[in-house]
Parts: C-alpha cells; structure tokens; sequence
C-alpha cells in the first residue's frame, strides 16, 4: 500500500486522506459523501426550504417624490434598482430569519411593468446537519400612491406651515441686499416654500416649523435681532387632540446700519465707559460696532444691550455729503480696532457745494486721506436732526462741525463708467409685492441702491468675507489693465477671490479657485 | 436477497436481532411480525432464538458472534446465558466477558475469520475474542469512529462500511479484512450501518426506509444475487461499486 506520507507542523506522519465516493441513497448518482447522504438534487426534491417564506408581496409608490412607503409611515426615498431600493424590498419580507440570505439581486423587469423582481438566495439547515443553499424570485407588485408630503402640496401648493417675517425700519435696502448675499452662501433659504419681497423687508416661507426655527437661528448668527414668535390655530382633531397650526416669526433687524452716525443717550454712552456721544458705526454682523471718532475707541453692543436701550441713528449715509480734501496733517495717534487700522488727524476740508468755507476737523481717516482727495462725511453743522440730546451738546459747542466717513472713489470710478464689473452675484428667488401698488418700490431706485451696493462690497474687503462672488464671463482682462496705467484706479475685487460657476456642460469645468481669503 | 422489515416501526433492525451463519437472535417485540419475517426466511436452515440481555431488547448491539461463538456483556442474567446455551447449537460457544465497555455488538465487528475491534478493549477481552469466537483481531477505527461494530456491517463476502471513509482507510481495512467493502449508507442514508442491518452469508435484512439503490449495493456488494443472472450483477457493479480489493 503506498499511502503519501505527510509530514505536518508537529512533526507527526500523516496520511493523505482522499475523499471517496458513494451512491446517493436515493437516485444512485455517485457523488463525495455529505451529512444526508443525498445528492443535490433529491435534497432539493424532499425539502424545500423556501416553503412559508413570502413570494409576492405589494409595496407602496409615490410618483410624485420618488419613495416607497415602508408602513405605517415612512417613506423612503430610493431609485429604481439601487441598493437602497434592495434592502428596503428585503426588509418587508417577513418569516426571513428563519432562512440565513446569502444573497439578493435584482431581476430586470420593464419599469413601467409596476413589478420589481428580486432573487434571493438563502441557506437552511436540513436532516442532520446538512447545510442546503436555494434561490427563489420574488415578485413585488408595485401600487402608485401619493405620499401625504406630496399630497398636501397637490392640494394646495401655497401652503406653509411656518413664515419668518424679515423687518428693518431704514429708508434703504441695503442691509437686505448683504442678507441675501450671506443667505445665498449659507443656504440657509434652500427649504423655504417662497420668498416675499415688500416694504422694509422680506417674507419667507417654510414648510415646516424646524426650517423656520433653524433660519431665524441664522439670522440671530449673521445680524443683531429681535423676535417673537406667534401661532394660529388651523386645524383641530378632537379624538386624537391633534392641533394644527400656522407659526409665524415677526423678525425685527436692528436699525442701526454701517457708516452710520448716532448721537448714543447719556445712559448708553456712560455704560459703555463715556464713549463719545457721536459714534460711527463701521461694522454690523451680530454685534453692533461703535467707533468714536475722536478717541478712536471701539465698542460693541449686541443684539440684547442694543435692544435695551433702542437708539435711533442721528444721520443715515443717505446724508453724506462730499468733502475735498485740502490738506492732511501727520496722525497723531494711530489705533487698530478690529482688525482695521486707523489714525487720528487733523484736516482742513471744504463741503464741494461750498468750497470758500473751509473747515479743520479731526478724523480717524488719516491713514487713507491724501491732499487733493474726495471724502463723504456728514455735515453736522448743517444737520437738521430730531434729536433732543444732540441739540443739547450743540448748544453747548461739544459737537464737530464735520465727521468725515470714507474717502469718495467717483473720480476714478469715472473712468470705468459703462464698463461691466468683474464679478456678478447670484439673487434669491424672491417674488415682488405687487399687491400693494402706492408703496411698490420703485425699480430705479432699487437699481442705484443695488450699484452702491455692489460698490460697497468692492471697497470693503471685509464685506466681502462671507460672500460668494463669481466671475463675469463677459468681462475682458484687457480693459482693466488698460486703465491702470492712467494710476491709481477705484478700489475692485481681486480675481483671485471670485468663484467660477458651477458648468454642467459637455466640458465639465468644474469650481474654479476657491475664496482665498484674507 | 435482502429484505426490507420494522421493529415496532421502528427501522434499526441490527439493534434487534444478530444474523450469523449459524444461528440467528430476534428481541421480544409486542407483536410477532419480526420474528415471523426471519421464521421465513431462515426456518429450516438456522435456529431462530428469542432472548432478551440484561433485560434489554437492544441484543444486536450488546452481543456479538459468528458461527463459532457468541459474546454476551457481564449484565447478561443467568436465566439468559443459560436460555442461549440451551438454544443454540452445541459448536457454538456462548461466553459471557467482563468489559468495562458492554455494548459488544457497537465495539465488535465480525465475521468467521476476521474481526475489528475497538482501540480501547481489554487485551485479555481480546484474548477471548480470539479464543471463542476462532479470530483474528484487528483493533482499527472507521473513518475516525471507534465504534467499529455500528458503523459497518461484515459478512465472509463483503463489508459496507460508514459513508466518510477515505479511500486509502478502504484499501487498508480491505487488506485486513480480506474482503471487498464499499463506503455506502442504508435506511435512506444513515450513516450507522451496523445498527441499520444485520447480514450473513446468503441473507441480509435491513430497515424499511432502505431506498431501492442502497438495497442494490447491499445486495451487490454481499453478493446475495448469486442466483440472479449474472449480467445483471455486472452491470450494477460497473455503475456502483468504486472499490474491490
């Protein structure tokens, strides 16, 4: 007998061990011995393992939203023949623990056949030990049916559950075009139903109460804000005492806007460590900032402390006025607040519509004022303002005569006249309020104020920091160069800070550079 | 030719009856059909013997014997042993031996010249079983199984043995055996053959679930269709039977 002698790990003769073969004790077949002793097929024959498990069943489509309704009521949003739509169909089979699966897949059917083939393959254990794997189809009947989502919106497609009711009381809309901007970035409006546009403020609405909470959880980040929140009763089910309602959210926006001038009450200012009674505001994102001219001190108030008190602005910059520059002295003290640099000095200055007077005031422009340049300030002077306490500090001589802001950018800006800018922005999907026709908003208006807009943001770098700008396709490099050798041109957005739009086009250009941001 | 029968509907004939080519045991069942199948196919040529061991009907698998002698467990009463002496023929030893492992019949398979034992017998258990039943003994296991006796069934013409057996454990036990085995199953595949069927030279019964293919390996391989025309044989052989030594 020659056996093949193996010598294993411990070192010990084992013989090789081939599996024989028998008959399978009912069909005669030869086939290598197993627990049953059967083959295959006679296995198959006398146990089914399939028997009790579910072969058809019916699901639930909703043509409308794409889902499928696992009972009672949820639905799952799946696409034809995908792995969610798998595990789903697996899922509202029952009985299929008894079996282990081993396997699932989809059998090709026509999709407008309303029937979804899925063949499974699963093992049980039968007779003894031996382990028999069967696969078997399975065939759902797909039954069309709107989801209540789907159906409500078919119903009544203007049907909100909740609003958000935006307000600024200011004469601009300024403050609403930095909004939509920063709303567009974050996304923060992409589950809102509609989108209103009326006097003084814009009106969203959400389908739901959670969208609604977490927008004005948005706002309260981006700008300082006061609401109340109310709630109206729609609809009321006695067995179940289910009650339905209708929220709204009444959103006050601080009225304080940026380059604004306000003369702060003596409570506020002696809280705030004596800042000077006229402030500027240079910076409004959920803080209030306050800068004092003269000391170059800064404060901030946000949205509680300014709702404390509730001032008003003395001067909005729809009062500023222009000033040439005549001469600018050496700053006498220089300040950086909030990442921005100042310097004191002092300037003589002349209003443009009254060149003989002439005018020495301090500033805290000194870093960007040159002689012969053009500057927008307030005219406090001149100023005719509803305000007891300013008229009181007037009549004790402690106001200024001027308060310059920013420095006017018009001359240079003359040059580019007619020619388009380098970036575009994108706007909300917002409705005009045409129902109210005396006080519609004029379009002219809106376009002039959007254009300072636009030139606000080209000045202001840090405006720009939470703002996706994308570049103008139809702007030319060449112009821009052209105009520079003339020297120093109006202040633009870097090339590198603008997003290219998203093409979905043959080419597939995707982002370009992103915002490198200061 | 091998016949299909129940004891008490229960389809585990070798545990109920011992088949030698001498003499043949049958337990005490409630009804008569047993024995009265063996009455008719042994009647005249061997002594069909009803007993009980040790109180017990399981005598197939307690007792084990050829033509020479028979083996009964120390439980064995005395009113047994004496029933079996006066019963079977006078050549025919009965010897009752004291075994730590009683059940013979699952540790003891035989046939007139050869026999398996189980690895962890007595050697003096042994010595008997060479003595009093004229063998040869050979302690072996069967596809790893010690118990020897269960798991397949000897006569002086052929073997069946448990279905798991490699083909080199065939080739050996064939040699020592001196006689052709087949890996095969009976009572619709079970795999404890010995309890499943009991066999001599020219008969075997086996349990009524047999399928009609293992009755044909069992008949092939015993050789019980000697009378039949052969070409039947051969061809069932060609397409059943793997291994002849």
């Amino acid at each position: 007998m020659s056996a093949l002698m193996d010598q294993d790990s411990s070192g010990m003769f084992k013989v090789q061990q081939t599996i024989g073969s028998v008959v399978c004790c009912k069909c005669g077949v030869p086939m290598p011995p197993n627990a049953a002793n059967m083959c295959v097929n006679c296995l198959r024959s006398e146990f089914d393992i399939t028997e009790g498990l579910q072969k058809s069943i019916q699901i639930f489509y909703c043509p409308e939203c794409g889902c499928y309704l696992q009972p009672p009521k949820t639905w799952i949003k799946a696409q034809w023949e995908s792995r969610d739509l798998l595990s789903f169909c697996i899922k509202r089979l029952k009985n299929l623990n008894k079996v282990r699966l081993k396997n699932a897949e989809f059998v090709w059917t026509e999709p407008h056949s309303k029937r979804i083939k899925v063949k499974l393959t699963v093992q049980a254990e039968v007779l003894n030990g031996a382990v028999l794997e069967q696969s078997y189809p399975v065939e759902y009947t797909v039954r069309d049916n709107l989801c209540e989502s789907c159906s409500r919106f078919q119903a009544n497609p203007d049907q909100w559950v909740a609003s958000v009711q935006l307000r600024q009381h200011v004469s601009h809309r300024r403050s609403f075009f930095y909004l939509e901007q920063l709303i567009l970035r974050h996304d923060a409006a992409s589950r809102a139903v509609r989108i209103k546009q009326v006097h003084q403020g814009i009106d969203f609405f959400f389908g739901n109460k959670s969208h609604a909470d977490s927008f004005v959880d948005f706002l309260s980040k981006v700008v300082p804000i006061e609401y109340r929140q109310d709630k109206q009763l729609v609809s009321h089910d006695v067995k179940s005492s289910l009650y339905n309602y209708k929220y709204t959210y009444s959103v006050k926006i601080c009225p304080i806007c940026r380059e604004d001038l306000i003369c702060l009450p003596s409570k506020v200012s002696s809280s705030l460590g004596n800042l000077g009674p006229l402030v500027v505001c240079t910076k409004v994102s959920d803080r209030i900032t306050l800068l004092d001219p003269r000391t170059l001190r800064c404060a901030f108030l946000d949205a509680r402390q300014y709702w404390r008190s509730g001032f008003q602005s003395a001067l909005t910059s729809r009062q500023l006025v222009k000033y040439s520059v005549f001469y600018v002295e050496p700053p006498v003290g220089e300040a950086t607040v909030g990442g921005q640099k100042y310097a004191l000095s002092y300037v003589l200055i002349a209003r443009e519509s009254d060149i003989g007077k002439m005018l020495t005031v301090q500033t805290h422009l000194g870093h960007i004022l040159k002689t012969g340049d053009q500057a927008l300030g307030y005219d406090i002077y001149g100023a005719n303002v509803n305000d007891d306490e300013m008229d009181e500090y007037r009549l004790h001589g402690r106001l200024p005569e001027a308060i310059l802001i920013k420095k006017c950018y018009d001359k240079e800006r003359e040059r580019k006249k007619g020619k388009p800018r380098a970036f575009t922005t994108k706007k909300l999907p917002m409705e005009m309020d045409e129902s109210r026709g005396g006080r519609g908003v004029d379009p002219g208006k809106m376009e002039n104020e959007y254009e300072e807009f636009l030139r606000d943001l080209e000045e202001n770098p840090e405006l720009r920091f939470n703002i996706s700008l994308y570049k103008n396709k139809d702007y030319q490099e060449s112009d821009e160069t052209a105009s520079m050798t003339d020297g120093e041109g109006a202040p633009t957005v870097p090339i590198e800070e603008l997003l290219a739009e998203l093409e979905l086009s043959e080419e597939g250009e995707g982002d370009g550079e992103d915002d490198m941001d200061e | 030719m091998a016949t299909r029968l129940q004891f008490e509907n229960n389809c585990e004939v070798g545990v109920f009856s011992k088949l030698t080519n001498a003499y043949c045991l049958v337990a005490i069942g409630g009804s008569e059909n047993f024995y009265s199948a063996f009455e008719s196919e042994l009647a005249d040529v061997i002594p069909i013997v009803k007993t009980s061991l040790g109180g017990t009907r399981i005598i197939g698998r307690l007792c084990a014997g050829n033509k020479n002698g028979l083996l009964v467990p120390h439980t064995t009463t005395d009113q047994e042993l004496q029933h079996l002496r006066n019963s079977l023929p006078d050549q025919v030893v009965v010897q009752r031996i004291e075994e730590r492992l009683s059940a013979l019949g699952n540790c003891i398979a035989c046939n007139d010249h050869v026999a398996l034992a189980h690895t962890d017998l007595d050697k003096e258990t042994e010595e008997i079983i060479a003595d009093v039943l004229g063998v040869e003994v050979f302690r072996q296991t069967i596809a790893g199984n010690i118990l020897v006796g269960s798991y397949c069934a000897l006569s002086n013409r052929g073997g069946i043995v448990h279905p798991h057996t490699s083909v080199e454990d065939l080739d050996e036990l064939s040699t020592l055996l001196q006689v052709p085995l087949v890996a095969g199953t009976v009572n619709r595949g079970s795999e404890v053959i010995g309890a499943g069927m009991t066999v001599n030279d020219w008969t075997a019964f086996c349990g009524s679930d047999t399928t009609a293919t293992e009755l044909s390996v069992i008949d092939s391989i015993f050789k019980l269709r000697e009378a039949q025309p052969s070409s039947i044989v051969d061809e069932m052989r060609k397409s059943l039977i793997d291994t002849y030594v």
